[in-house]
């Protein structure tokens, strides 16, 4: 009443971004650089933080160029780190927006927005006898949240990266190897090729009877899953994507957004979430990769195809679509 | 249009050209967009809250003139910054290729009566898209004056001066007002129509935050200020009232500004849609903190021709378009504001009175006159 229409809290944000009872933010303390295309981004998280599990994620919302950017990363840091802070490690990828920036042109002081940590790659509360991580480029940031969180007694890892210089977190991998609680094997790619899932055996022979975790380009995860189905012992492999596994395209459409009244063409290759955030619409979302339905939205008119099977689908009323996975087919109204 | 057609030596090709060189301009603009930009408008945002916080506490003194002067000059600056070049440019979706949810045209609320949603709707989609329209677009003397020779005589136009000022103190009232397009909707019949009760509660509830904050609670918070407080934020809203109304009377309303019939805006192409925003507005010329304080609707021209672009682009968008009219000898109707305020103002008096002399009709306007 005494701020109307605005809220108190419009002006609390003016001083104190991070207090309890503000919508999630952090603030980056710190940049540390990793390989010459990865960095460790250190985060103090507001005081809403309420932290997270070994192998889990979290959203972030970064501003690049103006424009707020969310994307998943996995959380780094141990679970119980003293100083409250939390860490990410980010592989810029070519023409990558948020990954870029966040190697090289974040600055400490920043603020982003956070969303409170999520995901299921996770360690189980009874600890298995024997664990094996396989991992590939930056699909060894959960396993690295593993490594710092939760000692087993043994331990195998497989790493793949293209040259020992592009190995994030060598020189910690090479302390926990000499201080005998790590077994690793690095692949590196460049000199011995990529690693042939059904030649695993070779690297470790008891594999099989590992509770594995995963995660890597969709390529490995692909094989390993076929693998550890062919052997029965497909409940033992536990796997994290980092992008969602696209399999058509077909026509775009027009698309438009009616709450915001936006009118957009789309090709039928590109998310609706990315159609909607360029078109500068409100998108909810989530993982961006068809997992934690964070972004669903309903379809008021048209078609829309899901980028994973192709299978399309017709606005009725009630039906509500993945917007980060389904592109338009044909024209379509999208209530944002 | 009105005498003779401005842009008769054009033609339909140029038309055209205009109209590609000027989304030329717009996607120079757009594919710029960044950083600053963003962080330009954080600031203004900021900077508006701070200075609305600091005046109404130095206001809680209010019974002590001096305190009384600067905490209503604060105040009234705070709530033009609010309704200008703040909230009227967020709610055009100005800033919406942010995609912050706090400063996005779907959730922003202004310190006005008229609720967000509905002065989008009568403002965005009526006015900027039958900009000058007679009979289309109501912003055209808001439905109770005339402001074209020719829109029809009636003698109630003859207190068109005086309705004008009175709109202007209370001009936020006259928005909520005209948003719900009160005059049409209160023949009885569709009085009962749910759609229009719900939006008439929209505008009562907002209404009446709005009058509990400024008369009620911050005068209450005063204590012995109280009526001195009261008196500022009446004072306050009243230099809102009034500025806002001037600077928009300044927009379509000044000598020289072209108004259209219905009919010629039928099948309109983007090139004539542009022409028709350019010939329908004008600006207001003056320094920098008056074109803040204007909420960059002193460059109205650009304004209209490009609504959603961010509005501390609109200066140097301003020399691009001002050559464009140059190129296609078009009259760029511009200046200072007290001269475009009193144009306005002449017009309204002028147009109070029945027209001269009958004007000779164009066939056209014949046709469009026996088809009303
Ligand atoms: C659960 C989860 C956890 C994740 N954890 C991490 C992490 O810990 N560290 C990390 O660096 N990344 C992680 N990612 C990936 C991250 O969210 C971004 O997708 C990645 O940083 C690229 O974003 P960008 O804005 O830079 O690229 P964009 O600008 O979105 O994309 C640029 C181009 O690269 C392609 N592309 C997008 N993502 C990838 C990718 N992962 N690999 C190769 N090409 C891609 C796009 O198709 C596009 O052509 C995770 C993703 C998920 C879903
Ligand atoms: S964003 Fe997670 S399912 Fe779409």
């Amino acid at each position: 009443m005494v701020t109307t229409p605005l809220l108190p809290s419009d002006y609390l944000d003016l001083v104190s971004p991070l207090r309890a009872g503000a919508d999630l933010r952090g603030r980056i303390e710190a940049v540390h650089p990793e390989t010459g295309d990865a960095a460790t981004v250190v985060i103090r998280p507001g005081r809403g933080w309420r932290g997270h599990t070994a192998g889990q994620y979290m959203r972030i919302g970064v501003d690049v160029d103006g424009r707020r950017l969310w994307r998943a990363y996995s959380i780094t840091s141990p679970t119980d780190r003293q100083d409250g802070r939390i860490t990410i490690t980010v592989k810029a990828i070519p023409d990558g927006k948020v990954s870029n920036h966040l190697v090289h042109r974040a600055t400490p002081g920043t603020l982003i927005q956070l969303d409170q940590p999520t995901g299921d790659f996770v360690l189980p509360h009874a600890k298995p006898a024997k664990v094996l991580y396989l991992t590939a480029g930056s699909g060894i940031t959960p396993v690295m949240g593993m490594l710092r969180d939760t000692e087993f007694d043994d331990v195998v890892m497989v790493h793949c990266a293209p040259q020992p210089q592009d190995v994030i977190f060598r020189n910690e991998l090479h302390d926990l190897v000499a201080d005998k609680n790590l077994r690793l094997t690095e692949v590196h790619t460049d000199t011995d090729g990529r690693l042939d899932i059904a030649r695993l055996g070779e690297l470790v022979p008891d594999w099989a009877e590992r509770e594995t975790w995963a995660c890597g380009p969709a390529g490995l995860l692909d094989a390993a899953e076929e693998h550890w189905t062919e052997h029965g012992v497909q409940e033992r492999l536990h796997t994290e994507r980092f992008r969602p596994r696209i399999v058509v395209a077909g026509d775009g459409g027009e698309v438009t957004f009616s709450a915001t009244g936006k009118t957009v063409g789309a090709d039928g290759a590109t998310p609706l979430l990315d159609v909607g955030e360029e078109a500068g619409v409100l998108m909810p979302s989530g993982c961006r990769m068809g997992i934690c339905f964070g972004c669903v939205t309903p379809l008021k008119a048209g078609a829309v195809r899901d980028l994973r099977t192709g299978e399309i689908t017709e606005a009725e009323p009630g039906v509500l679509i993945q917007t980060c996975v389904s592109a338009a087919a044909g024209p379509c109204d999208i209530e944002r | 249009m009105t005498a003779i057609d401005p842009t008769a030596h054009l033609t339909a090709e140029q038309i055209e050209e205009l109209g590609r060189e000027l989304d030329a301009i717009r996607d120079e603009v757009i594919a710029d967009r960044g950083e600053k930009d963003a962080a330009y408008i954080r600031k203004v945002i900021s900077a508006q809250r701070k200075l609305e916080l600091a005046s109404r506490g130095v206001l809680l003194f209010s019974i002590f003139p001096p305190a009384w002067l600067l905490g209503t000059a604060g105040l009234s600056v705070a709530k033009i910054m609010d309704n200008m070049e703040i909230g009227h440019n967020i709610l055009h979706g100005q800033w919406d290729w942010m995609r912050d949810p706090k400063i996005h045209s779907t959730t922003w609320e202004w310190d006005h009566v008229s609720p967000a949603e509905q002065w989008k709707h009568s403002h965005n989609e009526l006015h900027h898209t039958y900009t000058n329209v007679i009979g289309k677009d109501n912003d055209l003397g808001y439905g109770i004056m005339r402001v074209d020779e020719d829109q029809k005589w009636h003698p109630f136009h003859l207190g068109q001066p005086l309705w004008n000022f009175i709109n202007a103190c209370f001009f936020e009232y006259g928005i909520a007002a005209y948003d719900l397009e009160l005059a049409k909707n209160l023949h009885k019949r569709r009085r009962r129509n749910p759609e229009f009760r719900a939006r008439a509660k929209a505008v009562g509830r907002k209404i009446r935050k709005q009058v509990l904050k400024d008369y009620v609670i911050h005068p209450l918070l005063s204590g012995p200020s109280f009526l001195t407080t009261l008196a500022a934020t009446f004072t306050a809203n009243l230099v809102r009232n009034i500025w806002t109304h001037s600077v928009i009377m300044c927009g379509h309303f000044p000598e020289g500004v072209q108004v259209f019939e219905r009919q010629s805006v039928k099948g309109e192409t983007r090139g004539q849609w542009y022409l028709r925003q350019m010939m329908g507005s004008a600006n207001i010329s003056g320094s920098r903190a008056m074109h803040f304080m204007t909420g960059n609707l002193s460059h109205q021209i650009e304004h209209h021709l490009f609504p959603d672009l961010p509005s501390n682009r609109y200066a140097e968008v301003a020399v691009k378009v001002r050559a464009l009219f140059e190129k296609y000898e078009l009259e760029y109707v511009t200046g200072p504001l007290p001269k475009q305020v009193f144009s306005a103002w002449h017009k309204v008096f002028r147009l109070s009175l029945p027209n001269k002399k009958p004007k000779v009709k164009t066939p056209a306007r014949e046709k469009e006159f026996a088809a009303a």
